[in-house]
């Protein structure tokens, strides 16, 4: 085909040797540079009302954001409603998560939560064949039977998000029937105010 | 807004209808068109309209009707509105309001909707409309108070104009629209949980200002946001009083003159080897309002990868989205750009740089051969309607290689003069485009070049030029085959043609005849300055049915992720 332009060919050309990685950061191309993801969690202030748990839930897909859990209920303050959003991102997709949320406009506030207090509760349905054993195991992990039927016994648990994993496993051996969890919520820490606006960390 | 602020409104001042707050809303506005399609659920508001001086240009499609609302807000800056019925009408502005959410473009978009009370129920023409479009605009409402539907309104089209542009949308019930006896909007302002960007970070704007001082081989990128942050003037001040080369993106076309020695123009894919080199060169880039595109850094492993970038965005979370920016700078561009021309301690010491720059422009010249016994080269025609037609004219296209060629042999010297769809690549964007165009500028010329595959894809707007007798000219730069695709067929696809060669297209003079418009056709070179003139001095729209070289290819070109330094200048450079 025609339409060729001229002027010396790509291999005649000067080329710099440097390179940016995958998040367009320039690195040392011999060195290898792998930025390695964090778990954070992340309280939104939004307004309670019809519409942003889609709003919020589609922007995370679209945008391929790893989100472990999000739990949502109201705050003290009328008309506004908390979510607490635990992703699984690198420091730049962190960012990204949290400007990108802070760009929908029922989104009032966004932040960080460091050093915050996270509990989420378990419900974990296990066969009653040893009623002394599950219940040794939910006072270990501070949980009480809920419900005792004929075959089965529900324990409800609250936790950290690790203390959960843990005691799932130690009632793995009673055999479970099934589990619901409600993903994390969280508040920060000591006066720090969670709906606070945050700073990121290049801006 | 509390209760007493609301008892007082509604007893200041009553409307008829829920539609009629709507429409006193865009007049509030200061709204002087609208572009729709009339249907059931948005017929309240049409006849609201029916008693208010905004002119309404009803379009042959809703596609075509958020396409020429699109090119409206590009050419005036101000939110193009474009009007929907429910279900079919709503989901056919969809992909106009996806391309003017690419491309930052200020839109507002109201749809009709079944009565609130039917909404969920599949009712006739329902669909779902704030949930399609939420993923594409800036905000899409669902209005489901009447008292309080104008200001929904009102506050949508300060989002859409506000920080960085975008579409928004309003979804109207008929039930609201129809409502009586309503409160009248308010004043219009920007949802409160919007925060604006003004002036950057003083400390930030320093370090940037002695980064870009100290630089060897600084490079300026004009994106978008130069234009429609009306940061050209600063932009331009800044670059000629420090000498600074310019590249420009694609929608960054207009932002610096590129008759103008600095000039290097569009970097990116299609791109000047000249703009390509000094990106990939540079040690020090002043990028301002341009989203790192991946049609413009190519891989991103490569993409200046020598340079520390200065980003200047009114959006924070385009920093470091693609390219990790050394020196963000969060703000107003025309305020940014001055805050740094305050703070910047010198001009770079780069003679060197910019001799290297000039030198590229010689070495990698945008020529092309035009031998009088081949058939019609596209580049050919775009440069006659150039030198035909004043500096303000305004170009707008369709998307495929007739817009590459208009991008590349078109001299831009003015900002809003190049209208295209640039993020979202919508073929058929060309023709609606020229009439919002048209519209939003009587006073301009208007040329569309477009493709044959392109303009078959939304010529029925033909109709609705004649109609408005709109001064337009279509240029169809007709190759017989959808251009971009064959192309790439033939470079990557070991030549197979498959559904890209269009033989079987009408013939589009005697069309654009069938149409009330001028039908013109145009196949030696000998012929081009003549039809150029027919097209200009015809009172009414034209179409010119362009035969050119059908084996004409678009180059410079980067493949897709690769390199930007090693364009190809000819196929077997790929």
């Amino acid at each position: 085909m025609t339409g060729e332009l001229p002027g010396p060919a790509p291999e005649e050309r000067p080329h710099p040797t440097a390179r940016r990685n995958e998040q367009g950061i320039r690195i040392d191309p011999d060195a290898a540079s792998e930025l390695e993801t964090r778990r954070e969690v992340i309280s939104a202030l939004v307004d309670h009302e019809p519409g942003v748990l889609a709003e919020v839930s589609g922007l995370f897909a679209r945008r391929q954001f790893n989100i472990e859990s999000l739990t949502v209920g109201p705050t003290a303050t009328g008309g506004l409603a908390r979510m607490t959003i635990v992703v699984e991102e690198t420091d730049p997709g962190v960012e990204q998560v949290k400007r990108q949320l802070r760009k929908l406009v029922p989104v009032h506030a966004v932040r960080e939560l460091t050093a915050a207090t996270e509990r989420e509760l378990a419900l974990i349905k296990v066969d009653d064949d040893d009623p002394a054993g599950v219940a040794a195991v939910a006072e270990m992990y501070g949980g009480e039977a809920v419900e005792a039927g004929a075959e089965v016994v529900t324990v409800e648990l609250t936790g950290t998000e690790s203390e959960i994993d843990a005691a799932i496993d130690a009632f793995e051996r009673f055999g479970v029937r099934e589990i619901a969890r409600t993903g994390t919520a969280a508040l920060a820490g000591g006066t720090d105010f969670t709906a606070a606006e945050s700073t990121t960390t290049d801006d | 807004m509390s209760e007493t602020e609301r008892t007082n409104r509604e007893e200041s001042k009553r409307l008829p209808t829920g539609a009629a707050s709507v429409i006193a809303a865009l007049e509030n506005a200061g709204v002087e068109a609208a572009f729709g399609v009339q249907g059931g659920a948005i017929m309240p508001v049409y006849d609201a309209l029916y008693a208010s001086d905004i002119h309404h240009v009803t379009m042959a499609h809703e596609q075509g009707a958020a396409h020429a609302a699109d090119a409206y807000g590009a050419v005036t800056g101000d939110p193009g509105v474009c009007l929907a019925t429910s279900g079919p009408g709503a989901t056919n502005l969809v992909t106009g309001i996806a391309d003017a959410d690419m491309d930052s473009e200020p839109l507002l978009a109201l749809t009709g909707q079944v009565a609130t009370d039917m909404v969920g129920n599949d009712a006739f023409q329902e669909a779902d409309t704030t949930g399609i479009t939420r993923p594409v605009t800036k905000a899409s409402y669902f209005a489901s108070d009447p008292d309080t539907v104008g200001d929904t309104v009102g506050e949508a089209f300060e989002l859409a104009r506000q920080g960085r542009q975008g579409p928004t949308l309003v979804d109207l019930p008929k039930d609201v629209s129809n409502a009586e006896d309503v409160a009248e909007p308010g004043p219009a302002t920007g949802p409160e949980t919007q925060v604006v960007p003004d002036e950057a970070d003083p400390e930030a704007v320093s370090e940037a200002a002695h980064a870009l001082a100290n630089a060897e081989k600084p490079v300026i990128l004009a994106g978008g946001g130069v234009i429609k942050g009306e940061a050209t003037a600063e932009l331009r001040r800044f670059a000629i009083e420090h000498e600074i080369p310019v590249v420009t993106t694609m929608p960054g076309v207009g932002a610096f003159d590129e008759t103008h020695d600095l000039a290097m123009e569009m970097a990116g894919m299609h791109g000047t080897g000249y703009a390509n080199m000094a990106i990939t060169h540079c040690d020090v880039m002043l990028a301002v309002g341009t989203r790192f595109d991946d049609r413009l850094t190519g891989g991103v492993d490569t993409f200046a990868p020598e340079a520390e970038i200065i980003h200047v965005d009114i959006d924070p979370s385009e920093i470091s989205k693609n390219i990790h920016a050394d020196y963000p700078l969060v703000g107003d561009a025309s305020r940014v750009l001055r805050q740094l021309e305050d703070a910047v301690p010198r001009t770079p010491d780069a003679d060197g740089w910019r001799d290297q720059c000039l030198h590229w422009k010689e070495e990698y010249p945008m020529d092309y051969d035009a031998p009088e016994d081949e058939p019609l080269k596209p580049q050919f025609v775009v440069e006659a309607f150039d030198e035909a037609t004043p500096e303000d004219t305004i170009v707008t296209t369709g998307v495929g290689q007739h817009q590459m060629w208009a991008v590349q042999y078109w001299t831009f010297t003015q900002p809003r003069t190049w209208i295209s769809s640039h993020g979202l690549g919508t073929m058929g964007y060309g023709l609606p485009a020229a009439i919002g165009a048209k519209v939003a500028a009587p006073d301009q010329e208007v040329v569309c070049f477009d493709g044959d595959g392109s303009f078959l894809m939304t010529m029925q707007g033909l109709a609705v030029a004649v109609r408005e007798n709109l001064d337009i000219t279509v240029c169809v730069l007709n190759n017989e085959a959808v251009g971009m695709v064959r192309q790439w067929q033939d470079a990557f696809f070991e030549g197979r043609r498959m559904a890209s060669e269009y033989p079987w297209a009408p013939d589009f003079a005697t069309l654009a005849e069938a149409f009330g418009a001028q039908g013109l056709t145009l196949s030696e070179y000998d012929d081009v300055a003549d039809t150029v003139a027919a097209a200009r001095d015809y009172d009414g729209p034209s179409v010119i049915d362009c035969q050119i070289d059908p084996r004409e290819d678009v180059y410079p070109m980067v493949a897709s992720g690769g390199a930007n330094g090693l364009f190809a200048l000819q196929e077997d450079h790929l």
